[in-house]
């Protein structure tokens, strides 16, 4: 390897720093002889499970609805698919506060699909723990959807045609085929998805709320407790920092060693 | 029973117009340079792409997409189901086809045992050698006891020593096979051993069809005399003498018994006008029966035991003033015989 030059080298170290030294500040910071006590509080364990559990059902929303979409976006024959997937990526870049905004406006008690939710089922959607899952599902599908997409894309069809000359309809195809051929990106996907559910806040917040026990899920415990209790704020946040790397150790086949 | 096929697909500038007949029980190769519309005319064919009609025993499936058609597919590079074993991928046919789990591996086990794969059931695609996968394969193409298989080069993924089993394996499973085949192949070789008849195809047309034989002695373009260059016959081989059906024996350098396929190039052929002596050659008098002038060679036609083709130069054709009813003596070194066990 050749000696890289002052000018690259010293931008790319100080780089380095930027990313890994406030993770590190977290960790020196953290009320380590506390840290039992924290995390087997109420508090603490309240906001776990309800993360773990919305982030989850968002996951399953997800991939039903992402997945079938993903398939129509790679093999399906209609026109503007370009433009469908375009318009399906903006919750990608979109700000997470903004489509929580969207959701309040369509879903909320006087939106657009809200009102006859209430109306007809009495069902209200915002501030409440379905809320969340919506929300977090808002922002994370398009992360399974590019995932699942982009491992279609890279599948062979002509597996799907020798499927066709043997009997196989479409949907039989797609599911003894189609579907364990993009596992491995299905698996990828699953895992961002959820770990980008699990760490929502601005949706949720603005759709949701923060109701302790219903809404409050770990980023919005967090954001809470910093203004009362700064000690719960970093032990909450060593929880999903420790989740995140778990997250990326699961994923390292594909992500640390690079494209294979 | 006959199958009858109008392929008619046209794709930018390029039109395939193909009819095609294969009768119960034979072999039809479709042979043909790349882009000659071969792989075009087997995806009509499967309903992979549309412009295939055919009719086959009172009904007919134009417009019937690959799942509702008959049909068994030998991929060229095989499209095995990497995530299944060998006997889930040859089950998958007849299990796409409603056949209860039980049966359908019932009917697997029975099909890679046919093919001498028994032992691989539960092998993964991935470590199987492409003998085997090919086999594998053919299993699976034959799983829903299909009215036509169609193959698409199935031996060009093969190295040449593993090609040279396969070729006659695959001769023999497609002899016992009571349906209709079609083979697609850029290989001459292939389509002579495999196939009852040839049908070549150029540019999206047929430009000649017959018997391998018919073919080979009477090219009637340029590229057909090129491409089935070869003199072929059958015969019986009893150690380093073979015993031709049609007549005639040759001496080759490679001992063998049982029958045999004999392939020797045109070019292997030399003439003079009188016996040659003194070389272990093989030698028999011939009558010239035709005379075909080609680009670089001239290509002879000889009647004799056995008749033979011979591609020699202009200046020979001179030399020995050579035409029609001319009697010469032919020679051909046993080392430039191929032989190929028949099955």
């Amino acid at each position: 390897m050749t000696k890289p030059p002052a000018v690259l080298l010293l931008p790319a170290l100080a780089g380095v720093a930027f990313l890994l030294v406030p993770l590190a500040g977290l960790l020196v910071r953290a009320p380590w002889a506390d840290l039992p006590r924290q995390l087997l509080s109420a508090e603490v364990g309240e906001a776990l499970r309800l993360s773990l559990i919305t982030a989850s059902l968002a996951t399953i929303v997800c991939l039903l609805l992402g997945v079938p979409l993903a398939w129509l976006l790679a093999r399906g024959d209609l026109p503007g698919r370009g433009i469908l997937r375009a318009l399906i990526t903006v919750p990608l870049v979109l700000p997470p506060v903004v489509g929580g905004v969207a959701l309040l406006l369509v879903l909320g008690r006087r939106g657009l699909v809200g009102q006859y939710l209430d109306e007809w089922f009495g069902v209200t959607l915002p501030f409440t723990t379905t809320g969340v899952v919506l929300a977090e599902a808002f922002v994370a599908m398009p992360f399974l959807v590019i995932s699942v997409e982009g491992a279609l894309r890279a599948a062979d069809p002509r597996f799907e045609e020798a499927a066709a000359t043997l009997g196989a309809s479409r949907w039989l195809t797609f599911r003894r085929v189609t579907l364990p051929s993009v596992m491995p990106g299905v698996v990828a996907g699953t895992v961002l998805c959820w770990a980008r559910a699990l760490g929502e806040f601005g949706a949720t917040i603005t759709f949701a709320g923060n109701f302790p026990g219903r809404t409050t899920t770990m980023p919005l415990a967090v954001y809470l407790a910093l203004e009362t209790d700064p000690d719960a704020a970093i032990v909450l946040s060593i929880v999903l920092l420790l989740v995140s790397i778990a997250v990326l150790a699961g994923l390292r086949d594909r992500w640390i060693s690079g494209p294979t | 029973m006959t199958l009858h096929a109008e392929l008619r697909v046209t794709r930018g500038t390029f039109t395939l117009e193909l009819d095609l007949t294969i009768e119960a029980g034979e072999v039809v190769a479709l042979l043909g340079p790349n882009g000659a519309g071969k792989t075009t005319a087997l995806r009509a064919l499967a309903g992979l792409d549309a412009g295939g009609r055919v009719r086959h025993n009172g009904s007919t499936w134009d417009g019937l997409p690959a799942e509702r058609r008959p049909i068994g597919v030998v991929f060229q590079d095989y499209l095995l189901f990497a995530h299944m074993t060998a006997l889930d991928n040859v089950a998958f046919g007849p299990r796409a086809r409603g056949v209860r789990k039980a049966d359908a591996n019932v009917v697997a086990a029975q099909r890679l045992e046919q093919v001498g794969l028994a032992g691989f059931a539960k092998a993964k695609p991935r470590t199987l050698s492409g003998g085997q996968a090919q086999r594998v394969a053919l299993a699976r193409a034959l799983a829903t006891d299909p009215e036509l298989l169609l193959l698409d080069e199935p031996l060009a993924a093969l190295d040449a020593s593993t090609r040279l089993r396969v070729r006659s394996e695959l001769a023999r499973h497609l002899r016992d096979y009571p349906g209709h085949t079609l083979l697609v192949t850029h290989d001459p070789l292939d389509a002579m051993v495999l196939a009852d008849r040839l049908v070549i195809l150029e540019h999206g047309r047929v430009v000649q069809q017959g018997t391998p034989k018919d073919v080979v002695r009477q090219p009637r373009t340029d590229y057909v005399a090129n491409l089935v260059g070869l003199n072929f016959y059958r015969g019986l081989a009893d150690d380093t003498t073979i015993r031709l059906d049609d007549g005639g024996t040759l001496t080759v350098a490679e001992p063998a018994t049982g029958p045999v396929h004999v392939v020797f190039p045109p070019t292997a052929v030399s003439l003079f006008p009188d016996k040659p002596s003194g070389s272990p050659r093989n030698t028999w008098p011939a009558t010239v029966a035709g005379i075909e002038q080609h680009a670089h060679t001239t290509r002879v036609e000889l009647d004799g035991s056995p008749a033979v083709v011979a591609d020699i130069t202009t200046a020979t054709v001179a030399d020995l003033r050579l035409q029609p009813g001319t009697t010469l003596w032919v020679s051909l070194k046993a080392t430039e015989i191929h032989t190929y066990p028949a099955g």
